[in-house]
């Protein structure tokens, strides 16, 4: 369980230092004292665990600009395009097959989002 | 957009930005960068994913045994600690850079970015990338490869395409290894583990074979010669 839990978190924290290194870099170009908010969209497909990279986030903003910030985190959900019958559905898992017919042949179209959307920055 | 707030008597003047940029572009940029040098050398390059323990340095070894005298071949090995994996394969006489990725789960693009600097492959050679052992990480990271490898072996079960689906969802290729334990593996059922396979991934191809013993080698390096971008017949 030890093992598991260090082995998810590994990632998250990649990705958390990502989005603190494209969030500072955004601020510095402006010349903004320090970051408010940062608004991330997470793919519930994409392989995240978004408590994790809540938690990993908590570390990984330490002496940045980003230490006070708010995080506003929006979960996507997964949906899918069968390429055999076009049809369009919700995918709750990777291998959702499609419901009308029955298909692996499925496209996902949404749910692997990892997404800064905007930021909040003091002047 | 500005907006005013009254924090503690003085003005913070505050500004959103509208930033959307995929959280990985920094990786993605390096992993593109990659991918330009290895299509310009006319190099194949695989990104070799597995759990530990499935056989992937194996593999590696009889694949190279059987291939190196028709072309030129380079191996860098990701692992957390230890050089092992490198001295394996420089014992065969090919040239392996080790990267210890430390406290991190998987190779990143900038990591492979190095070691290609390190190794100089040579036009037209085949570069394996062994990432670190485990079915998670790895497979959000592209590193500029031509192609993902997933190699699965057969005493992990047949359930692991179901477990992790991510990883074999994103795979071009998956060997399943080991065939040679089939007969001592109760529980096993090759046909359960390729269907499992295709349910995530229908569009993988999908070789069995035991690194150990020989079988299926001889698919799984027609497919690799097949792949080359410079056909190494005419360097034979």
């Amino acid at each position: 369980m030890k093992n598991c839990t260090t082995f998810a978190g590994m990632h998250e924290l990649s990705i958390a230092q990502s989005i603190v290194e494209l969030a500072e870099e955004q601020a510095a170009k402006r010349r903004a004292s320090g970051v408010e908010e940062v608004e991330i969209e997470i793919g519930r497909l994409a392989g995240v665990e978004s408590q994790t990279l809540r938690f990993a986030l908590q570390s990984a903003v330490k002496n940045t600009m980003l230490e006070k910030a708010h995080i506003v985190c929006h979960d996507i959900d997964g949906e899918g395009r069968c390429g055999d019958c076009d049809a369009t559905f919700a995918m709750p898992e990777l291998f959702t097959p499609c419901p009308r017919c029955g298909s692996y042949a499925v496209r996902l179209i949404r749910g692997k989002e990892l997404r800064l959307k905007s930021i909040i920055i003091n002047k | 957009m500005f907006m005013c707030y009254d924090h503690d008597h003085h003005y913070d003047e505050q500004a959103a930005i509208a930033v959307e940029q995929d959280i990985l572009q920094r990786n993605n940029l390096l992993a593109e960068r990659n991918r330009g040098y290895f299509e310009a050398k006319r190099i194949l390059a695989l990104n070799l994913m597995s759990s530990p323990g499935s056989g992937k340095t194996s593999l590696l070894e009889e694949t190279i045994r059987r291939l190196k005298d028709r072309l030129d071949i380079y191996v860098i090995e990701g692992d957390q600690q230890t050089s092992n994996d490198a001295n394996r394969i420089a014992a065969l006489s090919v040239p392996a850079f080790q990267v210890n990725t430390g406290m991190g789960c998987h190779l990143e693009a900038g990591m492979v970015n190095h070691a290609v600097r390190h190794l100089e492959p040579s036009t037209g050679a085949l570069l394996f990338i062994e990432n670190v052992g485990n079915l998670v990480c790895p497979a959000m990271f592209d590193l500029g490869e031509a192609k993902k490898v997933v190699i699965v072996s057969t005493t992990e079960g047949d359930d692991k395409p179901l477990k992790y689906p991510n990883i074999f969802s994103e795979a071009d290729v998956c060997v399943i290894n080991k065939t040679d334990l089939l007969p001592y593996l109760g529980g096993f059922d090759m046909r359960t583990l390729r269907d499992n396979i295709l349910k995530v991934n229908p569009r993988t191809h999908v070789f069995e074979l035991s690194a150990a013993k020989g079988d299926g080698m001889d698919a799984w390096c027609g497919w690799l010669l097949k792949n080359l971008p410079v056909s190494a017949g005419g360097n034979a």
